[in-house]
């Protein structure tokens, strides 16, 4: 086995290579420009291009026309560039171009600061762009699943024809861990959908325009029975320690891996404490969110963000008030410390 | 077959029923009489025809009243947001360099909210021909100001006619990418009468074939009545095309590089999968598993803050250390402090090493903290645990540690360095006291033998395996 140690940023340049992505359109910005400037460095070493557009909205929409003929392509930014994006997204989502987007979020609103936030969960999980759309969301929490989740993004894109997010932040970006790179994948699934400029995809056509309401209508329908099979089919998560929980912490990306520390120290104390992870934020993993709240000793979630509480609507959608649903964020880039977590979880306790 | 036997058969490049309209008029266009489009479209399908492109022509429709331009033609068809065709183009003539990419864009579309993308486009001198309409007004969304609407000219969002002091000057988009260097040919033409209509089919058929010829980005901007916009009859539209729009859009040829311009042939080059980790650089960056057992079985988990200047190398002592650690089998992480405070600022990084998973990477409570300059040490001091060790450069902070409950090693790394041959060594003689403090999980033989290969400068690796073992000697002899 061999192991690189390498930043998640890197982790994600290797492997959409080694996805045999080969089309990288970006635009620099902290913290996510290492995926830019490796891109850069590698891309032309096997065939690939990498360039640099003009704006974030360029960078989207020369996705959008790589996207088109089929190949896989991928663009990567950060929350504002992610905010400028939106409208590439939206038409991505419409035409059904499969292509990876990775965020690697950081602090807002506005320019906010290059610290780790999660505050574009709403954003890029619930819609920031126009429409009746939904992104196929991965959330990784390590260098190595920065590559993992990346090339299961390229796949789901394809499987569907849905834009796919790798959705990050500033610290799994910029943190080095080792990582294992799966071998190359040489077979792709067949487009015939794409326009190759070619006789036998002449007749094909690009476009998330429809005049006609009633037309319109079925495509939109079409798009929510898309969106229901990978609801049930591609749900993802990770629950630790969560079987016999009296307390489940609940967080997404740099987080869960507080939480993780958390739950070993808790749990070192003799609270039965566990931790669920929703690596999918769409699709959500709501079976497993109800499953828990059903289970008899389970006492109540409590929910930990870089934002002012995000995700954790679709927990409590899910719970629906059957047990309480506590809510802790920090924001600016601030992370909590371990202390902090158990101090709330603590208080929280007590209430209960 | 050309054109020029067979005037008035359609060419074979429009679909012959206009099924994608979806309505029952199906043989005729969309476009108002008196438009241009029309004309211009059936220039643009002759030339597809004529020099036997169709299947590889890819038409990128915009936003505007040629928004339906794939109604009509039998080519590859993509429909792109509004005033981004030649970002959609560029990403698609890049991922197919075989194909000949049209972009068809009105003046709204290419010239206000598409101005950023084709100027970006043209610079670049990709591989597209662009054809721009300039109609002076927004034909699609009911004849509001145009960036290309001229002088006093009314529209309905320029009701007392467009005010130089305003909305400023109409933008003479020719003009503007004939400045640029990449750009092989840009003309303005008009669909006013037979003349001029031969004209811009002369035009079409150079722009279209300069990509072919692979020379680079082509512009063909066309004047077009819009009777319906301007509330003209098509007589007077061709009339004012004449005698006012024309007179400030000047028709001719703005730049012409086709003789002297070299073709640019794409070359992808496309390697055996097996190649393509010695081409990623992967094998340097893979570090091969420590061929010995752990050296440490027992659960432990090893915090370690390394603080100071950008540029003392603290950021790569600290990966240094974790490539170490990795090479031992253990679980890493490596985080910076990263960002604008890292240009000639403070540093730190936070490493952690363990024998099972690492949950939070962040350090806060370090059990080892480095440190290299006295505000680092007094922002970290007080964090250190129970119980833990502080390395400092005894050259640079003057005060030691004032906690007595922490092993403190003061050693001036600095200095040392300096006489070893290199200042900038000195993280890697801090290196060499932290290894020796911490045998009971580094093993020295595999320090000794991999160090020389995980130190990223060549040009220190000499200086920087004396400081070493400088380091590790040195807090030998302390204890």
């Amino acid at each position: 086995m061999k192991k690189a140690l390498i930043k998640g940023n890197n982790a994600v340049v290797y492997s959409a290579l080694l996805a045999g992505c080969r089309n990288f359109f970006g635009y620099p910005i902290t913290p996510a420009s290492e995926i830019a400037e490796g891109s850069a460095l590698l891309y032309p070493k096997v065939g690939g291009t990498f360039l640099q557009a003009e704006s974030e909205i360029g960078a989207i929409n020369m996705v959008y026309g790589a996207a088109s003929s089929g190949v896989r392509c991928m663009t990567a930014s950060s929350s504002p560039g992610i905010s400028l994006k939106m409208e590439g997204i939206s038409y991505l989502a419409g035409a059904e171009l499969p292509c990876v987007i990775v965020d690697v979020s950081r602090g807002g609103p506005g320019l906010g600061n290059i610290a780790p936030e999660q505050g574009d969960y709403n954003q890029i999980v619930k819609g920031g762009g126009h429409g009746n759309y939904k992104l196929i969301v991965l959330a990784p929490n390590s260098a190595q699943e920065m590559c993992d989740l990346t090339m299961l993004a390229f796949d789901l894109a394809d499987k569907y024809r849905n834009p796919t997010v790798v959705l990050a932040d500033g610290t799994i970006g910029q943190m080095m861990e080792p990582v294992e790179f799966p071998p190359p994948i040489t077979t792709f699934p067949k487009k015939e959908w794409a326009v190759k400029a070619t006789l036998e995809t002449r007749e094909n056509l690009i476009s998330s325009i429809e005049l006609d309401a009633d037309r319109l209508e079925i495509h939109n329908q079409k798009l929510q029975k898309k969106y229901a099979i990978i609801e049930e089919k591609e749900v993802r998560y990770e629950a630790y320690c969560c079987d016999d929980a009296e307390i489940i912490l609940c967080g997404f990306g740099i987080i869960s891996r507080l939480l993780q520390s958390v739950v070993d120290e808790m749990r070192a104390e003799g609270i039965a404490v566990g931790m669920l992870r929703p690596i999918t934020l769409f699709p959500f993993p709501k079976n497993i969110v109800d499953y828990y709240t059903l289970k008899r000793n389970l006492k109540f979630f409590n929910v930990f963000e870089l934002n002012n509480g995000q995700m954790v609507d679709d927990v409590k959608l899910v719970v629906n008030g059957r047990k309480p649903v506590y809510f802790y964020g920090r924001m600016g880039g601030n992370l909590p410390t371990q202390k902090e977590i158990i101090h709330e979880v603590m208080k929280n306790m007590r209430q209960s | 077959m050309t054109r020029q036997h067979n005037i008035l058969q359609k060419p074979s490049t429009f679909f012959d029923i206009f099924e994608r309209k979806g309505v029952s008029e199906v043989k005729s266009t969309h476009y108002c009489p008196g438009c241009g489009h029309g004309i211009l479209h059936k220039l643009i399908a002759e030339a597809i025809e004529d020099f036997g492109i169709q299947d590889k022509t890819v038409l990128i429709s915009p936003v505007g009243c040629s928004v339906f331009a794939y109604y009509y033609f039998d080519t590859g068809n993509i429909q792109s947001a509004h005033g981004r065709a030649p970002a959609v183009g560029t990403g698609y003539k890049r991922a197919n360099p075989h194909s000949i990419v049209i972009s068809y864009q009105g003046d709204g579309d290419l010239a206000a909210i598409g101005a950023n993308e084709i100027i970006q486009a043209a610079n670049r001198g990709e591989a597209i021909t662009v054809f721009f309409v300039n109609n002076a007004i927004y034909g699609m969304t009911g004849g509001q100001m145009a960036p290309t609407t001229l002088l006093n000219q009314t529209t309905t969002t320029t009701p007392y006619g467009r005010n130089k002091f305003h909305e400023g000057y109409p933008l003479r988009m020719s003009e503007i990418i004939a400045t640029l260097e990449a750009p092989v040919y840009v003309e303005r033409c008009m669909l006013t009468d037979a003349k001029n209509i031969a004209k811009t089919r002369n035009a079409v058929r150079k722009a279209i074939k300069a990509q072919m010829d692979q020379k680079g980005f082509s512009f063909v901007e066309v004047l077009s009545g819009c009777p319906t916009g301007w509330k003209m009859t098509p007589q007077e539209a061709k009339t004012w095309i004449t005698t006012d729009l024309s007179t400030y859009f000047v028709p001719g040829v703005y730049k012409d590089d086709l003789e002297t311009r070299e073709p640019h042939e794409v070359k992808q080059e496309n390697p055996p999968p097996e190649d393509y980790y010695h081409l990623l650089n992967i094998n340097q960056t893979l570090k091969e598993e420590y061929v010995f057992p752990h050296v440490l079985k027992e659960p432990f988990l090893e915090e370690i803050k390394i603080a100071g200047f950008g540029g003392q190398g603290l950021l790569s002592l600290g990966y240094v250390i974790a490539a170490l650690a990795m090479g031992h089998a253990y679980e890493v992480s490596w985080l910076p402090s990263y960002g604008p405070e890292m240009r000639g600022g403070t540093a730190n990084c936070s490493v952690k090493i363990s024998n099972s998973r690492i949950g939070s990477p962040l350090v806060t409570n370090p059990s080892t903290l480095i440190v290299m300059n006295k505000p680092s040490m007094k922002k970290f001091e007080n964090a250190v645990i129970n119980g833990g060790i502080i390395i400092y450069d005894s050259g640079l902070i003057d005060t030691p540690p004032s906690r007595q409950d922490v092993t403190a090693i003061g050693v001036p790394a600095t200095e040392i360095a300096d006489t070893l041959g290199n200042t900038k060594a000195a993280n890697i003689l801090l290196l060499g006291v932290y290894a020796r403090l911490k045998k009971q999980f580094l093993d020295e033989q595999y320090i000794q033998t991999a160090l020389p290969a995980i130190l990223e400068s060549k040009a220190l690796r000499d200086v920087n395996i004396k400081a070493f073992n400088y380091g590790f000697t040195y807090s030998e002899n302390m204890k």
